[in-house]
């Protein structure tokens, strides 16, 4: 921490001694800029995709359908004894038949809004709701095939768990990215502090003739790349967190997995981190690159 | 201060020095002739720690100098002020900061020392050039430039390599009298040369020994002055 407050606060006799390095600077700067940019859209993708991911496993989680398909006048009566059977299953909370209209909406995506649902083969259908500790799925499609035989238990495992699959790496490629970009800062602020230390070997030298401990050669650069890779992503991380604030449906609901891209609540707070981060690796980077440089020498 | 005892140093297979032993004692003077390529300014950097011996034993202010590590050999340095032929300064920076620089790097750079740096600056008469660039000092402005900077830490030794050769005779003298003074102050003094002149001029001044440097051996040079 005290070490932190040094660097920052500088010592501006000890910055002048290495000269100032013009284009190693602004392109220091932009390329933090710009990874920064990059990070806040990966990090906006991965809390989104684990947002959704958590919805879906939540909500398709408790919820089952269970479809009748009877003749014409067996129904009714299958339908009836379908809820009977539920109201005494453990692990569901509650069972419902859909009204015509609810099964109508359902459909009319697919086959149109006037749709004549009496004239069709139409099987009934009945949301189950289940409890926090859940039912036996196996031991009530047994039930349901001795009693109910029209009946067929759809628990949503089927096509709720690649999609929730799908979400959770979503949500790990969006972390893999912001990983790699932290190394690709790391690898770029490594390569930039080599060639300034290589531009400034001559000033190294008398440095170390006169009697400078690597420490105090090392901090020199330490600070001027870590202050350049805070400022740099500090302005790439404004500007992503403006951008993503602007993406269309950022603000409303989470209807669908492109309009509920962008931050939620605390989540704003986030990409706040990225500037630190930043510095944090350019700092261990501009070190450890004038630590293998300066051990080079005597 | 500085004892080599049988030091040998070879590079690229070849020994460009061996079986090396002298002590540097405080208040010592001493002059190191030898031809261009013989192995001078190998030597004087053996002395301040740039570089390692690869035979025989070198103590630096009476530590090993295989057993320091880069911080010790860092704060021995300051204790030994160097004179390089091509001075060596920050080209950036004006006369009066490259001056202070050993007491930049070592924290010492407070009022008290800028009152030094200025008496330090009118001593080798650059108090006129003080907000010069190095790259507009004449040759033997550099020379005295670079000595004020190797005493300005009062060190204990004096290393000059050649740092009379890029200067008019009027020059050398001058830089011959400022080493002098150091010397009677207490400072050793080494002065790597091969201006015979200028160790002729010498013995008017300072009780000096010359040693000379051929086929990788140190000889003594004659009669010491």
């Amino acid at each position: 921490m005290r070490g932190a407050v040094t660097l920052l606060r500088g010592d501006t006799q000890a910055d002048r001694v290495v000269p100032p390095t013009g284009i190693t600077a602004r392109l220091t700067v932009f390329t933090a800029a710009a990874m920064a940019f990059l990070a806040v859209f990966a990090l906006a993708l991965s809390l989104a995709a684990g947002r959704l991911a958590d919805r879906w496993g939540e909500e398709l989680a408790r919820s089952a359908t269970l479809r009748i398909s009877a003749p014409e006048g067996q129904m009714a009566e299958q339908t009836r004894a379908a809820l009977r059977l539920l109201e005494t299953t453990p692990g569901v909370a509650g069972a419902r038949a859909l009204a015509p209209e609810e099964q109508r909406a359902l459909l009319e995506p697919w086959l149109g809004p006037d749709l004549p649902l009496d004239t069709l083969p139409v099987p009934q259908l009945i949301e189950i709701i289940e409890t926090e500790e859940g039912y036996d799925a196996a031991g009530l499609r047994l039930r349901l095939a001795a009693e109910v035989p029209g009946a067929v238990l759809d628990d949503h495992t089927r096509w709720r768990r690649p999609l929730v699959q799908a979400a959770d790496r979503l949500r790990l490629l969006g972390w893999v990215s912001i990983a790699l970009i932290g190394a690709a800062v790391a690898a770029m602020i490594t390569l930039a502090a080599q060639a300034a230390l290589a531009a400034n070997a001559q000033v190294i030298a008398v440095l170390r003739l006169v009697g400078a401990r690597d420490v105090y050669i090392a901090r020199a650069f330490v600070r001027r790349f870590t202050l350049r890779t805070l400022t740099g992503a500090a302005v790439g991380t404004a500007f992503g967190m403006i951008a993503v604030a602007a993406l269309p449906g950022g603000g409303s609901g989470e209807d669908s997995f492109l309009t509920g891209l962008g931050f939620r609540g605390w989540h704003w707070l986030a990409p706040l981190l990225v500037p630190p981060l930043a510095a944090v690796v350019a700092f261990w980077a501009t070190r450890a690159a004038a630590g293998r440089t300066l051990r080079a020498l005597t | 201060m500085i004892e080599l005892d049988g030091v040998g140093y070879s590079y690229g297979g070849g020994e460009l020095l061996q079986d090396i032993s002298l002590a540097i004692t405080p208040g010592s003077f001493h002059f190191l002739t030898g031809p261009s390529g013989a192995g001078k300014t190998t030597f004087l950097k053996l002395c301040y720690g740039a570089l390692q011996p690869s035979a025989g034993r070198l103590r630096i202010f009476e530590t090993d100098v295989t057993a320091m590590s880069r911080d010790a050999i860092a704060l021995a340095r300051r204790r030994i002020g160097v004179v390089h032929q091509d001075c060596q300064f920050l080209d950036h920076l004006p006369v009066m900061e490259n001056v202070a620089l050993p007491l930049t790097v070592s924290g010492q750079g407070g009022g008290a020392a800028q009152q030094d740096l200025h008496e330090l600056l009118n001593w080798v008469g650059l108090t006129e050039r003080a907000t010069a660039l190095p790259p507009e000092l004449s040759g033997g402005e550099r020379q005295r430039a670079a000595l004020a900077r190797a005493v300005i830490m009062s060190p204990d030794v004096i290393l000059a390599d050649e740092p009379t050769g890029n200067v008019d005779w009027e020059m050398s003298e001058r830089l011959l009298q400022l080493l002098v003074e150091l010397n009677r102050l207490g400072k050793a003094v080494m002065v790597a040369t091969h201006d015979l002149a200028l160790i002729r001029a010498a013995k008017h001044h300072v009780q000096a020994r010359v040693v000379r440097i051929a086929g990788g051996r140190l000889q003594a040079a004659g009669a010491d002055l």
